[in-house]
């Protein structure tokens, strides 16, 4: 089975030849412990920082006035809170889709992009986080949502689809926060080997928490990240779908939609693809990591991108077929309201994002430029965003009673806390790349030569922690 | 004393004990048992503990020494007064909590209300404790003693009685106030040279020369509007406004529900210059230009036999051959004597005669119409050019201005401000420090009415005592108060005043007469006298029936059906309160035809300037379908450039451009689009039903061949449907009948709701966002020809439905479905995810997006809150709750009394307030109640029924009455 996904059979490689151990330790762990900080990750940083500085000052001012500082309104009671947390979620799930799924269906070439990939659930899911939490009208409340024991004997109210997605959410993030954490142990052990600072030595000593690489190490550590793995697979599945349900089991046309948890799933994954892309670009050119993540990567997330992107426009289709054919007339309306209605340029923009843009990636030219790359999965990010205003504006603003009907026009404070979210993400993701191994070297040492025939097997003779002394 | 020392032994629980000759309440002595002695042991501990973490108020408090007569806290008490709005009173019952009036009823004792009332008199609580109300006796921007007042108004005295009164002057608004019209009467008797002037900016002047024209006097006209099958409204929007609209709407509803269930229904057909709620309930409406209906009037007339109008050159001028108008003429025929003309206030007296001579000949005097003698003191309203000439000349030492606001609401032409500048002395009182307090040396706060004695007369001329229920909050005096100050008593109080008057004008005992008539709120036997007037066959010169075919623009003046003419400017509830047919709050603008608008090239929001008599004012243009073409609408009293903090910001000032020569219209105005945009607040932005029924009429006729049509325009699924268990009703259960064919959209319901369940109000930048508060609101819809379509009233609140959306996707279990069918809110566990908003089809839930409520903040608006009801805090949902405070209510009293709740025992704030009886709230588990009759009749409806909600408030559909004669279609 391990042999039968031999890197570099039918197409690039997914490693460059010429890579030993030693190479792949060097070069993945010098990002790390360089001691000078590249002048564009100082910049990069500086700017998000700034924004999540907008993020804070957003919430304060939030918390401070309430709710009514952003454009939600009657009827549309949700607006950019929920789009944003749909979106970071959907976001979050390429990270566990590589980690796990394709851990366990032993693609080996999303070793060189899997731990960022996890770092970028993690954060997405971070920013996903706030939101819910902060549309609330009374947020300190938060925890009402938990079932704990108090002295009213209350109990959140099960029916809720927000209710399970507390679990969902927080089941996600507990998982991928220990499957993130557990498979950059041995890389943490290394780091702390290499590390030159006391500081360093023990910031990583800490984290590494005593990994010595002996064979029982490598043995409870390979037990426990097939475990996760196993537990994060279905998650994959069930997180969106979840998700999902926060619309579905709502009584709104536009909402009401059987079609929504898979429909949400394959969109998660398309705009999680997306963002691993517009990741991964600028950090294989700043970092000069070609090596690692190679034509080969790309051009599989670029086909998993055309997937997904295909399975979305299905739904898109299906949607607007079955308000047709179900002939309820709110249906009817809502579908056409979306066509021709106010938002109706949300609408036609979403549909040249999702379905046009992915339809180049058909063409082994486009998936194998990494500009153009770049820019479908920038186009895809907005697209994917848009379709969650679609869902969640258009379907509310006009809905049974034309007496109720209204606008959602979003204030200067949704768009800050917007942007701050993006500032937190991305702040995160520059302290993640300066400070923790991007791509993981002990898997990444699998592949290369060296490891021979047994490159897919753990291999604990070559312990990391012997290596270095 | 027993009564104490028996509530002393119950607490000690077994051995009675001695009375105390001190009269301690309790004195635990003797029969301490160890038990006992534990729980008090208890009790002082954790009331030690309770002490140490409560704040203690700073000051002193003393409990009643003897409490007062029938003050039990908790209970509130209700008294009988009456409001007057342009002179006439409607009969009201003052809901009081310990002291402070908090709601306003109507009085079913009396004639103008019998139980309901309009948005007015139900904002009445809030203009008292606004908080912007003149609080001061000023005199040159100084505060002033009462006394200061006093001795001014003697040297007036001393001055005047020298010249028997030639430099004084009193201006007051119109007066039905018998004991303000014998203040006068003595004043002028004392100062035979003084002059008593009126100015009522809305007064039906027009309508008692019309009487003067057609019958010889100034009747005043009652029309009948039960007795009539046939009813021809002549720009009357008798339904809608005036001072007996809560009776005529009562009685319209009553002929509609009996049509519905039967009887033969009455057909109404409106000609009208401005889209009003009248002209919407109508079965047959035509808009036409304010100038053309005296030229249709006169086309009717003579279809019916009247003859040609005099001095007319065609016979029926331009609507001769009109087929509306002749199918109108021909039923009018048929219903002799059953059938009404009514013309409106605003239209000129000749239109009046032409309505009385048709009333008279058609055989309806006396029978659908009566006529009495005059309410007021003295009919004759209108700033006469004779004041602002004196005012001007400076003959005019002493103006006591008497309420009102003539500097901002005398017509434009006249120069009022000006000429009042030549006066000596001016005196004003009024409620707020306004326009005109602000010319006026002295300014005496005055009382409202909820704060002073005095009396005032009905729309037939009842008689009620204007009680007050609070002391004024600002010292405040009342007119009674003012003008005595200028008599032999200056001290005299309004209370003393108005039982002068009445001393000699009730028979039998006095006091025993006195207090039945507080109690009851009128005065037995004071209804006007009928006077017999036979209107005659139209021999009268109008000069009319030629109307100038002016193919210019016409402009219509008309009072604002929520802020009338200016006064209720600064009353928060009324600013919010969305128009009838608009839905547009916090501002007026300029109702325009959409086919004129085309014309124009004008959309909504565009700012015009509107040109008229010389005079230039900016207006926001409204598009209102039904509106007539070639004519711009403008309601007055906004634009108010001295109120409080929300009368001074709002709207534009229509009495800038209207001139004494053209009060109500006048042809000839310019219309200029500026190229601006101004923002315009609705709670309704979209009127079509897009072809769904939720708001469904039917003919009568359709009715009668199919019985079950109402049930057929939409799919009610079975209850069966649901997997749950259907929920035993083992106990009441609440629901709501909402009769459509009885709603005119008046708006008192909305605003008793918001009165009642301390709804608060959000602002013109809130309500643009969409965030209003109002539980209930009444849905219009606008479908068919833009030129003149057909429209619904639907008044929607929470439907309380038995598979509530909401409820199933709460996360907090903050809304629950009560045993008895109520779907309850419960504010403390809210955590404001609006999810239960988004989900409900109804859109009936409201949202704190900011801490709306602080408006309780300030000290006097605490007062205005009901006390059985939450204020509720900011991120917090809420929505109509059925009134549980009141339900509750009504299950305590009934629970107390042994029994059941009869149906009719609990009534909601939305039900009581309606004047139409349109709103019927009760036990649908009781076969017998009235709700639930209702809810079997084959027009019953649930609204959005289709989604499985199963509402507990269902919709009787309308049905009209279209004359077959006309094609429903095209009324034209």
């Amino acid at each position: 089975m391990s042999r039968a996904v031999q890197p570099g059979r039918g197409g690039p490689p997914v490693i460059e030849p010429g890579h030993t151990y030693a190479t792949v330790t060097d070069k993945i762990s010098s990002i790390v412990l360089a001691r000078r900080t590249p002048l564009f990750w100082v910049l990069g940083f500086f700017a998000s920082f700034t924004l999540t500085m907008v993020l804070l000052g957003a919430i304060s001012y939030l918390l401070a006035k309430g709710i009514g500082i952003w454009g939600v309104n009657q009827p549309v009671g949700w607006g950019f809170a929920i789009i944003n947390f749909v979106w970071w979620i959907g976001i979050g799930h390429a990270g566990t889709l590589i980690s796990a799924i394709l851990l366990l269906l032993r693609q080996e070439w999303r070793t060189s992009i899997n731990r960022f990939a996890e770092a970028m659930t993690l954060f997405a899911v971070a920013c996903a986080g706030l939101f819910p939490l902060l549309h609330m009208g009374r947020p300190w409340l938060a925890y009402w949502l938990l079932p704990y024991p108090n002295t009213m004997a209350l109990w959140p109210q099960w029916r809720s689809p927000l209710v399970w997605d507390v679990f969902a959410v927080s089941t996600y993030a507990s998982v991928s926060l220990l499957f993130w954490f557990v498979g950059m142990i041995p890389d943490l052990a290394t780091l702390r080997d290499r590390a030159r600072r006391k500081g360093f030595q023990i910031f990583y000593g800490m984290l590494a928490m005593g990994w010595r690489g002996s064979a029982l190490h490598w043995y409870r550590y390979e037990t426990a990240y097939l475990l996760l793995a196993g537990l994060a697979t279905p998650l994959v599945i069930s997180v969106h779908t979840v998700v999902s349900f926060d619309f579905t089991i709502g009584i709104i046309p536009g909402w009401h939609s059987t079609i929504f948890p898979p429909y949400f799933v394959a969109g998660a994954i398309y705009a999680g693809f997306a963002m691993v892309l517009l990741l991964a670009i600028p950090l294989r050119a700043v970092y000069g990591l070609q090596d690692f993540i190679t034509m080969r990567h790309l051009e599989n997330m670029a086909k998993i991108l055309l997937a997904t992107g295909l399975i979305v426009g299905y739904g898109y289709v299906i949607e607007a077929f079955m308000s047709w054919y179900s002939a309820n007339p709110y249906e009817g309306y809502m579908i056409g309201n979306r066509m021709r209605g106010p938002y109706a340029p949300v609408y036609w923009s979403l549909m040249l994002c999702n379905i046009v843009a992915p339809q180049f990636l058909w063409f082994k030219r486009v998936r194998t430029s990494p500009p153009v790359l770049f820019g479908i999965a920038v186009v895809v990010s907005i697209g994917m965003w848009l379709e969650r205003f679609v869902i969640v504006v258009t379907s509310l603003h006009r809905d049974f009673l034309p007496s109720s009907w209204g606008m959602y026009f979003p204030t200067i404070w949704d768009w800050a806390t917007f942007v701050g979210t993006i500032g937190l993400f991305l702040a995160l993701m520059f302290l993640f790349i300066r400070f923790l191994p991007m791509i993981s070297i002990f898997e990444m040492r699998t592949l290369v030569p060296e490891a021979g025939p047994l490159a897919m097997q753990p291999i604990p003779e070559h312990s990391v922690a012997g290596e270095e002394g | 004393m027993k009564q104490v020392s028996g509530t002393g032994s119950q607490v000690s629980g077994k051995n009675a004990l001695p009375v105390h000759p001190a009269g301690h309440a309790f004195t635990p002595a003797s029969g301490l048992d160890r038990r006992d002695l534990f729980k008090f042991a208890g009790v002082s501990l954790a009331l030690a503990g309770v002490t140490a973490c409560t704040r203690q108020p700073a000051e002193k408090i003393v409990p009643y020494v003897r409490q007062p007569e029938e003050i039990v806290p908790g209970k509130p008490l209700f008294y009988a007064t009456a409001m007057t709005v342009g002179g006439f009173a409607t009969g009201l019952l003052v809901e009081s909590h310990m002291g402070r009036p908090t709601k306003v009823e109507g009085n079913p004792l009396h004639p103008a209300s019998l139980g309901g009332t309009d948005a007015f008199a139900q904002a009445a609580v809030y203009s008292l404790y606004d908080p912007d109300r003149s609080q001061t006796l000023i005199q040159l921007g100084e505060i002033r003693p009462w006394s200061a007042f006093l001795g001014e108004m003697r040297i007036v005295l001393e001055e005047e009685r020298p010249r028997r009164g030639a430099g004084l002057r009193i201006l007051t608004g119109t007066v039905s106030s018998p004991t303000l019209a014998r203040q006068l009467t003595e004043l002028l008797a004392a100062l035979p040279e003084a002059r008593w002037h009126q100015w009522e900016p809305c007064a039906p002047d027009n309508a008692r020369a019309g009487a003067t024209l057609a019958v010889g006097s100034p009747v005043n006209v009652i029309p009948r509007v039960a007795a009539a099958d046939v009813i021809l409204s002549l720009d009357a929007d008798f339904l809608g406004c005036g001072p007996a609209q809560s009776r005529l709407a009562r009685e319209f509803g009553e002929r509609r529900r009996e049509g519905a269930a039967g009887a033969e229904m009455n057909r109404l057909y409106v000609v009208e210059s401005t889209m009003s709620a009248t002209g919407a309930r109508a079965d047959h409406r035509r808009p036409v230009k304010a100038s053309e209906i005296e030229a249709f009037a006169h086309a009717v007339a003579s279809a019916v036999g009247l003859g040609a109008p005099t001095g007319s050159a065609e016979a029926g001028g331009p609507f001769a051959a009109d087929r509306f108008a002749r199918a109108v003429a021909a039923d009018l025929g048929r219903h002799r004597g059953r059938s009404l003309v009514l013309a409106g206030d605003h239209q000129p007296p000749a239109v009046h005669a032409l309505a009385h001579s048709l009333n008279g000949m058609l055989g309806n005097a006396g029978r659908t119409v009566l006529y009495t003698e005059p309410i007021e003191a003295r009919p004759e309203i209108g700033l006469d050019s004779a004041l602002v000439a004196d005012l001007a000349a400076g003959k005019v030492r002493t103006l006591l201005i008497l309420g009102g606001n003539p500097v901002f609401d005398a017509p434009a032409d006249v120069g009022f401000r000006a000429a009042l500048s030549k006066v000596v002395r001016r005196v004003h009182l009024s409620l707020e420090n306004d326009e005109t307090s602000e010319e006026c040396q002295w300014h005496v706060p005055e009382a409202h009415f909820l704060e002073s004695w005095s009396d005032a007369r009905a729309f037939d001329g009842t008689a009620s005592i204007v009680q007050p229920l609070i002391a004024p909050l600002y010292g405040g005096k009342s007119a009674h108060e003012v003008l005595a100050a200028l008599s032999d008593q200056p001290e005299e109080t309004g209370y003393e005043l108005v039982r002068a008057t009445w001393k000699t004008r009730m028979s039998g005992d006095f006091e025993t007469a006195w207090r039945r008539a507080l109690h009851d709120g009128v005065v037995a036997g004071t209804a006007a006298a009928a006077v017999v007037a036979r209107p005659g066959g139209g021999n009268f010169q109008t000069g009319a029936g030629n109307p100038s075919h002016d193919s210019g623009l016409e402009i219509t003046f008309r009072p604002d059906p929520t802020i009338y003419d200016g006064r209720f400017a600064n009353n928060g509830w009324l600013q919010e309160l969305p128009k009838p047919i608009t839905k547009v709050t916090w501002d007026n603008v300029a109702a325009i035809s959409p086919a004129t608008a085309q014309r124009l090239g004008v959309v909504n929001e565009d700012v015009l300037e509107l040109s008229f008599s010389g005079r230039r004012v900016r207006a926001p243009a409204w598009v209102v379908p039904g509106h007539p073409d070639d004519s711009i609408g403008v309601t007055l009293g906004y634009g108010r450039a001295k109120s409080g903090r929300f009368g001074s910001r709002a709207g534009f000032d229509a009495y800038s451009i209207r001139p004494s020569a053209a009060l109500w219209q006048g042809a000839g105005l310019q219309v200029r689009k500026t190229g601006e945009k101004y923002p315009i607040a609705v709670t309704q932005p979209h009127h079509s039903m897009e072809g769904r029924h939720f708001a469904r009429t039917a003919s009568v006729e359709g009715i009668r061949r199919d019985p079950e049509a109402i049930a057929k325009m939409g799919e009610k699924p079975p209850a069966s449907l649901s997997m749950y268990p259907p929920r035993p009703v083992n106990t009441y259960a609440w629901g709501m009948a909402i009769d459509l064919g009885s709603c005119v959209g008046c708006n008192a319901c909305v605003v008793a709701c918001t009165a009642e369940n301390n709804v608060p109000i959000v602002g013109k930048d809130q309500v643009v966002r969409g965030r209003e508060m109002q539980w209930l609101r009444i849905d219009h819809y606008a479908d068919g020809d833009p030129a003149n379509p057909r429209h619904s009233f639907q008044p929607v609140a929470c439907v309380h439905c038995e598979n509530a959306p909401c409820e199933l996707v709460c996360p907090t279990a903050a809304t629950v479905h009560s045993a008895e069918g109520l779907n309850d809110m419960i504010y403390n566990r809210c955590v404001g995810t609006r999810y239960c908003s988004n989900n409900c089809p109804y859109k009936v839930r409201r949202f704190n997006f900011f801490h709306y409520s602080t408006q309780f903040r300030a000290p006097s608006m605490r007062m205005l809150a009901n006390p059985d009801v939450t204020v509720r805090w900011r991120g917090v949902m809420e929505k109509c709750t059925y009134c549980v405070q009141r339900i509750n209510e009504g299950k305590i009293r009934a629970e107390l009394e042994n029994r059941t709740v009869r149906d009719g025992d609990i009534v909601t704030a939305c039900q009581q307030a309606c004047p139409a009886g349109a709103i019927v709230f009760g036990d649908i588990a009781d076969p017998g109640s009235r709700v639930s009759k209702m809810r079997r009749s084959n027009l019953s409806y649930g609204l959005l029924a289709e989604l499985g909600t199963r509402p507990r408030t269902e919709y009787l559909a309308a049905l009209t009455n279209p004359n077959a004669d006309l094609d429903e279609a095209t009324p034209a």
